[in-house]
C-alpha cells in the first residue's frame, strides 16, 4: 500500500510555525521529519512517524505554493487563493525576509549579482546554512535591491512599502541595499569584529546625510530630481570633501587645531598624552579618508580605512569609550574657531556622520 | 416576463503576463449571456486594467435569467493572431431573482481557466431589474428560494412543510462527442462546465415550478448531484424538500401568516392520549396499551432497523418482494389503518431534511434503503429522461414501503445517491422511517386525523424513541422494553437513523463516529455478468457493514447511531463499502449488553485461553470507551432488564438474494435470526480478523471529538473558531494476491490514518471536535483507493460543558412548550434560539423597532454606518500595512477607490455590515461550513445557493507538484471561488457546505491529470452574538465597534 497522493486543504490555511522555520531553513522534507521527531512531538501527541511524514509534505506543498506570493507581499495580501489571518500573513512575510547574520555578514557591501551566487556554495559550507536558506536570503537582498534601487523616497519606506517589513527589518534591508549599491568591504579581517548592527547604524547615518535625499531639497519640481536619492553617495559632496585637506596641509592650522583640541581636554582625558601625541596622525587619517572619497575604490574601503587609520591606533592605546566621544566632540567642534577655514558646513555634514559611525565602531 | 440584466466590468488585477516581449498584457473582456456578447475596450499594456465599463445590458426572459450562467471572459487583444484567452468567471446570477436574497453581485473574482487555474481577478458588477410584480414573477419559478441546509434556516420559521420535490434531467456529456476528437481540451472542459451550468439551472427551475404547484415557497435541503455515465451521457438529479417559510424578522410575515396554523393549533382539542399513532380508526391503541407482554430473560436480535433492502416483514419467511407483500397481507392492511393519514396520499411522503421544528418528529422507526444495480445505456432521446426516472421511482416505492412495514408514514433524512463503473450503476436511497406529526403538513388535518399533542403529556427527549410499529407484529424480531425515560412506551435496544440527534433528546455522555469498512473482491466482468455478480455481492455486504456497525457500537458502550450513512462503491474488481454514523447513548433506551466471543472449539484449552483473553480485552475496552465517552446511566434496577449477554448462539446468516438480473433490487433479512448481534463466534480466521478489526479502532486522541452529524451530542457550548477543510489520500494498492482480508486492513489503515492526520494537523485547536466528518470514497481505477473527507473543526469551552448541557437541554424543554402555547409571542426568541436569553430584552425591543421602520434586520442597520470612519481607525500595525499595500500601486489607487465609489459596489459593501470593514483593501474573511450555523453568530440573512462545477486539467503534472501538488492546488482554487462568490453577495460565510463530488484521474506516464469537483452551500450573512449585544446594550450611535470586530476574527 503506498500513497499516491495525500492533502490536506482548510478554508483558512494552517500555518505550523516550527515547520515553516525548518522550510525557510532549507532542510528537505525527510531531515525536517527527523528534526521534529527529535523535538519529541511524536510522544506529546502521540501521533506515528508517517502522520508526521504526511503533515510535513503538506505543509512543505503550502509553503512552496505560497513562496510565490511572497516575493510580492503585497499580493499575498489581495490574492483569494489562501485565507490567512492578517496577524498570520505578517508573520509569513518578516519570516520570509529575515535572514541569518552570518551570512549577511558573508554578502553585504557584495555586489548581488550571479558572481556571487555562485560563491553560495562556499558560504554556507563556511556558515552552516543549507544552501537553499543562503539561496533564499539571497535572492531576498538581490529582489528588495532590484526593487527600491531605482525609487525615488525614502530607503526605509520604499521597501516596508514594497515588503510589508517591520520597521527594524526594513532598516536592515535599507543598509543592506546601501552596502551593495556601495559596495563597502566588510569582509576584511580586520572588520570581522564588526556586527550587521554597527554596519546597519553607520548605513543610517551615511543615508541620512551623506545622499542626494539628505539635501533635502523640496521636491519642486520632479523631473529635475536625480534619481537614487537615497541609495547613492552626493557625489557633489565627496568633491568638495577635498577641501577639508587643507585642515592636515596647512601646517598652522593643524597646530591651531591640536592646540584648541588638547587646551580643552586637558585634565578630562584619561589618556591625555596619548592623545597628543597621535593627535596629527588621527587628524591626518580622518582628513585623508574624506580627500579619497573621490574614488570609487576608495569608498569602497571606507570602512578599512576608518578602522585602520583611528580605532586601531586608539584601541592600541587603550582609549576608553568614553574618551573617544570627547575627544571626537573637541575635535570636530574646534574647527569651527579656526579663522583661516571656511568649509565648516562641509566639515560638519562630513565629520557629524563620522564621529557617529566611529564611536559604533570603537569597540572589542 | 423578460427581466434587464445589467453588468458593468470595472477592473483586473494580478494578471499574468501575456505578452513575453513587454512583459504585459493588452486585456479586455467579453461578457456574455444566452446568445448576447459585449466587449469592452482593450486596455494596453497592464496587469491591473481599469476598463471602468459602461452598464451592458443584456434583456431576457427569465426562464433564461433562471438557467443560463453569466458568462465573462477575459482576452489577451493580440494584433497579429487570435486572442489569447486569458480565463473565465461563471456567475450564477439566480440569487438576484428573489426579493429576500442578495440585491447585487460585487466584487474581485478569480479568473479561472480549466488548464491553468486561476489567473488573476475582475472586479464586477451585475444587478437585475425585473419589470413584473411577484405576481407575475410566480407563474416562473424565479421567487422560490433554495436552501442547502437539511433543517429550517434559522431567520425563518416553516409554516407548512409540503414534502419531496425531484427532478432529473440528462444531456449528452461533451467530453463524449465526437467533437471532442479535434477540438482542444480547454474548450472540450469549458464545455463541460457550461453544460452543466445550464443543466442545473434548468433542474432548478424546474424543481422550483413543482414546488410553486404544491403552494410552496422554497426547497429545503436541496441536494442535486451529477452522475457522469460517460458514453451514456450526463444526468444532473436534485431532490429536496417544498415548504411555506416565513422570514421571522419582517413584520408583515408575522401578522397574517403565522397567525393561522397557531390559531389552529390551538382550536385543535387538546389529545391525552400518548399514543402518537391514534388515529380514531386504529386499533393499534389498545394493543399497545394493553397487550403487553415482556419476556425479560429472553434474548432477541438486537437489529432494531435495518439499514439496506427490504425489511422483510415476518423473519421467518423472509419475504423479499418489494412490491406489497401478500404473505403479510393482513398485517400490512393493519397497519395501513395504523398509518393512515394525509401522508399516505402522497406519492412519495419523504422529506430532505435531517433536524425538524419542535413537536415535527413523533416517532423513529429506523433505517430504511434501497439499492439497486443497473445497466447504463445511452441516454436517447435526452427530452425524455424515462428510464432515469423509472429506476429512481423504483427505488423510492421500495423505500416507500420499508417505511410502511415500520410502521411508519413517512421518510426523514431521505437522500440518494449514485456509484458508477463503466456501464454498471449502484442506485441507492435511505432514509429513516418515521411518524410525523401533521400539524406542520398542509393536508395534514384532513380525514380525520387527530392532531397530538405529545410534547405536553409525554417527558421530552425520549417520544422519538418510541417505536411506531405494533408490538405484537413486530415488523423484525426486536427486543422491546419499556422506555427508560418515561416507563411509559416501549423502546427497541438499538436505534439506527439517518436523521440529526433531534434538539430535545437526552442523551448521556458524548457521542462518538463509528465506521464500518469494508472492501469485497469482485471478478472483472462485462456488463449484465457484472451487474449480475455486484448484485450477489451487495446483500453480504450489507450485512458485514451492518454487523460492524452492530459490535462498534457495543464496543463504545452506546445505543443508538444518528447520522448514517452507507455508502457502497463500486470499481472494476472490487466494490467498497463505507458506513459513517455518530454513536449515542440515548437515556430512554436500554443499556447495551457487551460483547460475548464464542470459540468453536471449546475442548482446545490453549484455544480457549485465547478466546478469553479476547474477552477480556473487549470488555476492557468497553469499560474505556464508557469512561472516555462519560457514559454513566442511572443505575435502575427494576423489573424488566434482561439479561445483557445472551448465550452463545450459532452465528446465522439469513440472507436472501434474489437477484439474476441486473435490474432486479436485491432482497435481504438482516435480522440475524433470532440473536447474535452480541456474540461474536470465532470459528475460522475470517471472524479472527473481525474481532481484531473492531479493537484496532484508535479512539481520538485527548480533547478531540469527532461525530459526523451538526452537532456533537453531549457538546453545546462552542466557541467561534472554526476550521473547514477537506482532505483526499489515494493509495495505490499492491495489485500481486489481493485478499479480501489484506483489501480490508489497507482500507481500514487508510482511513485510520487519514484520521490521525486530521487530529495532528487540528492539534491546535483542542479542545475541539470535528463535526460533519463526512467520508467519499471512489474507485478512480483497478488498484486505487481514493478517500475524500471534508469535515469541520469546532472549538469548545471545556470548562462550561456540562452546565450548559443543562440549560440547553431546558431551553429546548422551554422552547418546545412556549412552541406550542403561543407562536406569536415568542418570534424572536425562535429566530435567536443559540442566543443566551439574558440580552434579550433590549435586544427584543430593539429588533422590532428597527423591523417595523424597514423590514431589515436592525442590527443590520445599525451596524452599517460609513465606510470613513473605519478608515480612522485603522490604526494598528496591520491595518498600517493594508493601507500601505494599496498604496503602492501609486496612480491607479485613485481611481480604484472612485471607481468604488461610484458603483454600487460600495452600497454592497454598506449594506453587508458584517463584511470586514477594510474589505476594500484586503480580501474579506469568509467562513465555510458544512453545518447550518455558526458557533456563537446569528445568521441575519440568506443570500442564495451555491452551486458550482469545475474541472481543471494539466498537461505538466510533474511540473506543478505532481498530483498532490495538483489537486492541493485546485481544492485551494475552488474554496477561492466559493469565497469570492460568497463575498460579492455581500456575505460573510456559506453554510451546509458540502463538496458533492472530487472525481480524480491521472495518467502519470502521459504527465496529465484532470479533476472534477462539484460543491454547493448556502451563502449567509452572520452577525457574531457578541456584536448583537454591543449593539442592544449601546444603541446605534456607537456602533462601529462590532463592525470593527467583526473585521478582525479570523478562523
Amino acid at each position: 500500500m503506498t500513497s499516491e497522493l495525500d492533502i490536506f486543504v482548510g478554508n483558512t490555511t494552517l500555518i505550523d510555525e516550527d515547520v515553516y522555520r525548518l522550510w525557510l531553513d532549507g532542510y528537505s522534507v525527510s531531515d525536517a521529519v527527523s528534526l521534529r521527531v527529535r523535538s519529541g512531538i511524536l510522544e506529546q501527541t502521540g501521533a506515528t512517524a508517517a502522520v508526521l511524514q504526511s503533515d510535513t509534505m503538506d505543509h512543505y506543498r503550502t509553503f512552496h505554493m505560497l513562496e510565490r506570493l511572497l516575493h510580492a507581499p503585497p499580493k499575498l495580501l489581495h490574492q483569494l487563493i489562501f485565507q490567512i489571518p492578517p496577524s498570520r500573513q505578517a508573520l509569513l512575510i518578516e519570516r520570509y525576509y529575515a535572514f541569518d547574520e552570518a551570512f549577511v555578514r558573508e554578502v553585504l557591501g557584495k555586489k548581488l549579482s550571479k558572481g556571487t551566487k555562485k560563491d553560495l556554495d562556499d558560504i554556507s559550507t563556511k556558515t552552516g546554512i543549507t544552501l537553499k536558506s543562503c539561496r533564499r536570503q539571497f535572492d531576498n537582498f538581490k529582489r528588495v535591491f532590484k526593487v527600491v534601487e531605482e525609487m525615488r523616497g525614502s530607503l526605509v519606506d520604499n521597501i516596508q512599502q514594497h515588503f510589508l517589513l517591520s520597521d527594524r527589518l526594513a532598516r536592515d534591508y535599507a543598509a543592506i541595499v546601501f552596502f551593495a549599491n556601495n559596495r563597502f568591504e566588510t569582509g576584511k579581517k580586520k572588520l570581522q569584529y564588526l556586527s550587521l548592527g554597527d554596519f546597519a547604524f553607520c548605513a543610517e547615518l551615511m543615508i541620512q546625510n551623506w545622499t542626494l535625499g539628505a539635501v533635502g531639497e523640496a521636491p519642486t519640481d520632479p523631473d529635475s530630481q536625480v534619481d537614487d536619492m537615497d541609495v547613492d553617495l552626493d557625489k557633489e559632496f565627496l568633491q568638495d570633501l577635498k577641501e577639508l585637506k587643507m585642515l592636515v596641509a596647512d601646517k598652522d592650522l593643524l597646530d591651531l587645531h591640536k592646540s584648541l583640541v588638547c587646551t580643552a581636554l586637558r585634565g578630562k582625558l584619561g589618556v591625555f598624552s596619548e592623545m597628543e601625541a597621535n593627535f596629527k596622525n588621527l587628524s591626518r587619517g580622518l582628513v585623508n579618508v574624506a580627500a579619497k572619497l573621490t574614488h570609487n575604490k576608495d569608498v569602497r574601503d571606507l570602512f578599512v580605512d576608518l578602522v585602520e587609520k583611528f580605532v586601531e591606533p586608539c584601541r592600541s592605546d587603550h582609549w576608553p569609550l568614553n574618551d573617544v566621544r570627547l575627544f571626537l566632540n573637541q575635535y570636530s567642534a574646534s574647527v569651527h574657531s579656526l579663522d583661516g577655514f571656511r568649509h565648516q558646513a562641509l566639515w560638519d555634514r562630513y565629520m557629524g556622520t563620522l564621529r557617529g559611525c566611529l564611536l559604533r565602531l570603537y569597540h572589542d | 416576463m423578460p427581466g434587464k440584466l445589467k453588468v458593468k466590468i470595472v477592473a483586473g488585477r494580478h494578471l499574468p503576463v501575456m505578452d513575453r516581449a513587454s512583459d504585459l498584457t493588452d486585456a479586455f473582456v467579453e461578457v456574455k449571456f444566452g446568445n448576447t456578447t459585449f466587449k469592452t475596450d482593450v486596455y494596453l499594456k497592464s496587469l491591473n486594467p481599469q476598463w471602468n465599463s459602461e452598464w451592458f445590458k443584456f434583456e431576457v426572459d427569465d426562464e433564461d435569467l433562471q438557467d443560463e450562467p453569466l458568462q465573462i471572459t477575459v482576452l489577451d487583444h493580440d494584433t497579429y493572431s487570435a486572442n489569447d484567452a486569458i480565463g473565465k468567471v461563471y456567475i450564477d446570477i439566480d440569487p438576484l431573482l428573489y426579493s429576500e436574497a442578495a440585491t447585487v453581485i460585487s466584487g474581485w473574482f478569480p479568473i479561472y481557466d480549466t488548464i491553468h487555474g486561476i489567473r488573476g481577478e475582475i472586479n464586477v458588477v451585475v444587478k437585475v431589474d425585473l419589470f413584473n410584480d411577484l405576481n407575475r414573477f410566480r407563474q416562473s419559478s424565479c421567487g422560490v428560494k433554495f436552501f442547502c441546509t437539511t433543517s429550517i434556516p434559522k431567520c425563518y420559521r416553516a409554516i407548512i412543510i409540503h414534502g419531496f420535490v425531484e427532478e432529473l434531467v440528462v444531456n449528452e456529456d461533451p467530453e463524449y462527442q465526437w467533437i471532442d476528437r479535434i477540438r482542444t481540451p480547454r474548450a472540450s472542459n469549458e464545455a463541460r462546465q457550461r453544460l452543466i451550468s445550464l443543466m442545473s439551472g434548468e433542474l432548478q427551475r424546474k424543481i422550483g415550478l413543482k414546488v410553486l404547484e404544491m403552494r410552496g415557497n422554497a426547497v429545503v435541503g436541496y441536494l442535486q448531484c451529477f452522475d457522469l455515465e460517460g458514453e451514456s451521457g450526463l444526468v444532473v438529479r436534485a431532490i429536496g424538500t417544498a415548504c411555506t417559510l416565513d422570514k421571522l424578522s419582517s413584520p408583515a410575515a408575522f401578522l397574517p401568516a403565522c397567525n393561522s396554523p397557531s390559531k389552529e393549533m390551538k382550536e385543535i382539542p387538546f389529545n391525552e392520549d400518548p399514543n402518537p399513532n391514534t388515529h380514531s380508526s386504529g386499533p393499534s391503541t389498545p394493543l399497545k396499551n394493553q397487550t403487553y407482554s415482556f419476556s425479560p430473560s429472553k434474548s432477541y436480535s438486537r437489529q432494531s432497523s435495518s439499514s439496506d433492502t427490504d425489511l422483510s416483514l415476518t423473519p421467518k419467511t423472509g419475504m423479499g418482494s418489494g412490491s406489497a407483500g401478500k404473505e403479510g397481507g393482513p398485517f400490512k392492511a393493519l397497519l395501513r389503518q395504523q398509518t393512515q393519514s394525509a401522508l399516505e396520499q402522497r406519492e412519495f411522503p419523504f422529506f430532505t431534511l435531517t433536524a425538524f421544528p419542535p413537536g415535527f418528529l413523533v416517532h423513529v422507526g429506523g433505517v430504511v434503503s434501497a439499492r439497486s444495480v443497473k445497466l447504463l445505456d445511452r441516454i436517447h432521446n435526452p427530452d425524455e429522461p424515462e428510464t432515469r426516472d423509472a429506476w429512481w421511482a423504483e427505488i423510492r416505492q421500495e423505500i416507500k414501503s420499508h417505511a410502511k412495514a415500520l410502521g411508519c408514514h413517512a421518510v426523514v433524512g431521505y437522500s440518494e445517491s449514485t456509484s458508477i463503473c463503466e456501464e454498471v450503476c449502484i442506485l441507492s436511497a435511505s432514509g429513516t422511517a418515521a411518524v410525523l406529526n401533521p400539524r406542520f403538513l398542509q393536508d395534514g388535518s384532513v380525514e380525520g386525523c387527530l392532531e397530538q399533542r405529545l410534547e405536553e403529556n409525554l417527558p421530552v427527549g425520549c417520544g422519538f424513541c418510541h417505536i411506531p410499529y405494533d408490538e405484537l407484529n413486530m415488523p423484525f424480531p426486536a427486543h422491546l422494553t419499556y422506555c427508560y425515560n418515561c416507563r411509559k412506551q416501549k423502546v427497541p435496544d438499538v436505534l439506527f437513523t439517518t436523521i440529526d440527534l433531534p434538539t430535545d433528546a437526552t442523551v448521556i455522555g458524548k457521542g462518538c463516529l463509528i465506521q464500518a469498512r469494508l472492501c469485497r473482491l469482485k471478478k472483472k466482468a462485462q456488463a449484465e455478468a457484472n451487474a449480475t455478480a455486484i448484485s450477489n455481492l451487495l446483500p453480504f455486504m450489507e450485512y458485514e457493514v451492518h454487523t460492524q456497525l452492530m459490535n462498534k457500537l457495543k464496543l463504545k458502550g452506546m445505543n443508538a447511531l444518528f447520522g448514517l450513512r452507507i455508502q457502497i462503491t463500486v470499481g472494476e474488481n472490487m466494490l467498497m463499502g463505507l458506513a459513517s454514523a455518530t454513536g449515542v447513548y440515548l437515556a430512554a433506551l436500554p443499556t447495551p449488553g457487551g460483547i460475548q466471543i464464542a470459540g468453536k472449539t471449546p475442548n482446545d484449552g490453549s484455544y480457549e485461553q485465547h478466546i478469553s483473553h479476547m474477552q477480556k480485552k473487549i470488555n476492557d475496552t468497553i469499560a474505556k470507551n464508557k469512561e472516555l465517552y462519560e457514559i454513566n446511566p442511572p443505575e435502575i434496577s427494576e423489573e424488566i432488564i434482561g439479561s445483557p449477554i445472551p448465550e452463545p448462539r450459532q452465528r446465522s446468516r439469513l440472507l436472501r438474494s434474489q437477484s439474476e438480473s441486473s435490474d432486479e433490487v436485491t432482497e435481504l433479512d438482516l435480522s440475524h435470526g433470532k440473536k447474535d448481534a452480541f456474540v461474536l463466534e470465532i470459528d475460522d480466521t475470517d471472524a479472527m480478523e473481525d474481532v481484531h478489526s473492531l479493537l484496532t479502532d484508535v479512539p481520538p486522541p485527548s480533547g478531540f471529538y469527532s461525530c459526523n452529524t451538526e452537532i456533537m451530542p453531549g457538546i453545546n457550548n462552542w466557541t467561534s473558531e472554526i476550521q473547514m477543510f477537506t482532505s483526499v489520500r489515494v493509495i495505490r494498492l499492491s495489485s500481486l494476491n489481493l485478499t479480501n482480508q489484506a483489501l480490508n486492513k489497507n482500507f481500514n489503515d487508510l482511513c485510520e490514518n487519514l484520521l490521525k492526520s486530521l487530529y495532528f494537523k487540528l492539534r491546535s485547536m483542542i479542545p475541539c471536535c470535528l463535526c460533519h466528518v463526512n467520508f467519499t470514497v471512489s474507485l478512480p481505477e483497478d488498484e486505487l483507493i481514493q478517500v475524500t473527507v471534508t469535515a469541520v473543526a469546532i472549538t469548545f469551552d471545556k470548562n462550561q460543558a456540562l452546565q450548559t448541557t443543562k440549560t440547553h437541554v431546558e431551553k429546548s424543554l422551554q422552547r418546545a412548550s412556549t412552541d406550542n402555547e403561543e407562536l406569536l409571542q415568542f418570534p424572536l426568541e425562535l429566530c435567536s434560539d443559540s442566543l443566551p436569553s439574558h440580552p434579550f430584552p433590549p435586544a427584543k425591543e430593539h429588533l422590532e423597532s428597527a423591523s417595523s421602520n424597514s423590514g431589515i434586520p436592525a442590527a443590520q442597520r445599525a451596524t452599517s454606518v460609513d465606510y470613513s470612519s473605519f478608515a480612522d481607525r485603522c490604526s494598528n500595525w496591520i491595518e498600517l500595512i493594508k493601507l500601505k499595500a494599496q498604496t503602492i500601486r501609486r496612480g491607479s489607487i485613485k481611481t480604484t477607490v472612485t471607481v468604488e465609489k461610484a458603483s454600487p459596489m460600495g452600497e454592497g459593501n454598506f449594506r453587508n455590515r458584517s463584511a470586514p470593514p477594510c474589505a476594500n483593501s484586503t480580501v474579506g474573511v469568509v467562513k465555510m461550513t458544512p453545518l447550518s450555523f455558526i458557533p456563537g453568530a446569528k445568521i441575519t440573512k440568506y443570500l442564495g445557493i451555491i452551486n458550482m462545477f469545475f474541472i481543471r486539467e494539466t498537461t505538466s503534472l510533474r511540473e506543478e507538484g505532481g498530483v498532490s501538488g495538483f489537486l492541493h492546488a485546485f481544492i485551494a482554487e475552488v474554496f477561492a471561488m466559493v469565497r469570492a462568490h460568497v463575498a460579492a453577495l455581500g456575505g460573510n460565510a456559506v453554510v451546509s457546505y458540502i463538496m458533492k463530488q472530487c472525481v480524480f484521474m491521472e495518467n502519470p506516464n502521459k504527465n496529465q491529470a484532470q479533476c472534477l469537483i462539484n460543491v454547493s452551500g448556502d451563502a449567509v450573512v452572520f452577525v457574531r452574538e457578541s456584536e448583537l449585544e454591543v449593539v442592544s446594550a449601546q444603541q446605534p450611535t456607537a456602533n462601529c465597534q462590532p463592525s470593527c470586530t467583526g473585521g478582525e476574527v479570523t478562523t
